[in-house]
């Protein structure tokens, strides 16, 4: 009697995880019930790390010997297929809730007041690396630009289709730049030319490269892997 | 009047609960082992949980809220209840001479009660659930929560600390369950209660 018991609640136990872990976030059109519990989970979880970021928190610095070399390529396609953008056409397009809307040119950009940094890119599958870049304060650009800083996102879309976005917050935080340069050289293809963001507070991911246009926002704009099932907030 | 039972009600939720959050930390875990292996082996797919890295993190960032707080449930209740007090003596001699007993088959099961081995392994593995938990944190969190990430030697090192960790309690549940195996009559009263002697 106990047995058939305790088969019967070890069936219904399976029975309850299996569909469960079955195939997630494999049609993010027709999510399925593990993937509507996974989604409030990973909004909830946004919530937390909002709570918990500290706008006054920096990432760890490193020192220049500490600097991974050779960097280390990573985007969904192989490192020759990276989008090559002509510096002299290139324009930064700007949309939102944005008073001036002008489009930006790199050589504006350039000179902007700039900052750098060595910090650590920490991806999303477990490795991290160490680099070097230096750019445009993107609280100092939002504010030129004459950004709502009470809008909740900013998005960013890329020269190879790629798209992401980010809280205000973590958009304020100091360490977040709009880089131009990477190991004290202008950006290259592979690694975001001729702008990219940098955001040391949040996983690789999250740092889009090769821009094209920034938002500013109240309408949440989603991400290429956030809208695959990645946690949209992904901060470090 | 009702009988005692060997392992009360509270302890019965908490256990399987915890098996549950267990079950699908470690699974989930693999899976996100396996996106960037520390060591020169993976884990097969078959025995992981999330069929892909962003899934896996999913489950293991959802399921870490039970493991978390039926821990935090279970530290309270056994200060409350006074069950704490199964892990003690635990002193290295009580622990050998046991060993010794349990290799030469003379160690008796004694229900409802801890032999000194017995607490050594429970106590070791809420540790190891400890330092997974710490480290866990200090990896999904190296910002800010760098005191977690610092506590383990850093980023890099924190992601060894937590598969070590990780190691242990699968080491742990080996044991467990090889015991439940050898002695059958210990899992019934896990699920209904038992009664006690």
């Amino acid at each position: 009697m106990i047995r058939r018991r305790a088969l019967l609640q070890r069936a219904i136990a399976l029975g309850l995880i299996s569909p469960l872990t079955a195939c997630d976030f494999d049609d993010p059109a027709h999510p399925d019930l593990a993937d509507k519990f996974l989604s409030a989970m990973s909004r909830w979880n946004d919530m937390v790390q909002a709570a918990l970021f500290n706008p006054h928190t920096l990432a760890p610095s490193f020192r220049p010997d500490q600097i991974t070399r050779p960097p280390r390529f990573n985007a969904f396609y192989d490192i020759s297929q990276a989008p090559v953008v002509s510096p002299a056409s290139w324009r930064l397009a700007l949309s939102g809730q944005i008073a001036d809307q002008r489009p930006w040119r790199l050589d504006e950009l350039q000179a902007l007041p700039q900052q750098s940094q060595i910090t650590q890119l920490t991806c999303v599958e477990g490795w991290r690396t160490i680099g070097q870049w230096a750019g445009v304060r993107l609280s100092e650009f939002l504010r030129r630009v004459g950004a709502d800083l009470t809008c909740r996102y900013v998005g960013f879309h890329c020269a190879d289709g790629y798209y992401t976005s980010i809280d205000m917050a973590s958009a304020l935080h100091p360490q977040t730049i709009l880089a131009l340069s990477f190991l004290g050289a202008p950006l290259t293809p592979p690694f975001g030319a001729p702008l990219r963001l940098r955001i040391p507070t949040k996983l690789g991911f999250k740092n889009p490269k090769s821009l094209v246009a920034l938002s500013v926002t109240n309408i949440y704009p989603g991400g290429y892997w956030e809208d695959q099932g990645y946690n949209w907030f992904s901060g470090s | 009047m009702a009988h005692k039972p060997i392992h009360p009600w509270p302890l019965r939720l908490l256990h399987a609960l915890n098996a549950l959050a267990i079950i699908m930390m470690i699974g989930s875990g693999w899976q996100i082992y396996n996106a960037s292996p520390l060591f020169g082996f993976t884990f097969p797919e078959t025995i992981t949980i999330g069929q892909w890295l962003g899934a896996a993190i999913a489950w293991h960032l959802a399921f870490m809220w039970l493991l978390v707080l039926n821990g935090l449930c279970y530290v309270l209740w056994s200060l409350a209840s006074g069950h704490w007090r199964k892990f003690l003596p635990l002193t290295p001699r009580l622990v050998w001479q046991d060993f010794k007993a349990a290799l030469s088959f003379r160690l008796a099961h004694e229900t409802g009660a801890y032999n000194a081995v017995q607490r050594l392994f429970y106590v070791g593995v809420l540790l190891a659930g400890l330092v997974l938990v710490i480290s866990g944190l200090g990896i999904w969190k190296p910002v800010q929560l760098w005191f977690f990430c610092d506590l383990c030697g850093g980023f890099v090192v924190a992601r060894y600390v937590h598969f070590f960790a990780m190691s242990v309690v699968v080491l742990f549940l080996a044991v467990h369950l090889a015991l439940v195996i050898a002695v059958p009559k210990v899992l019934p009263p896990m699920i209904f209660g038992g009664r006690a002697p």
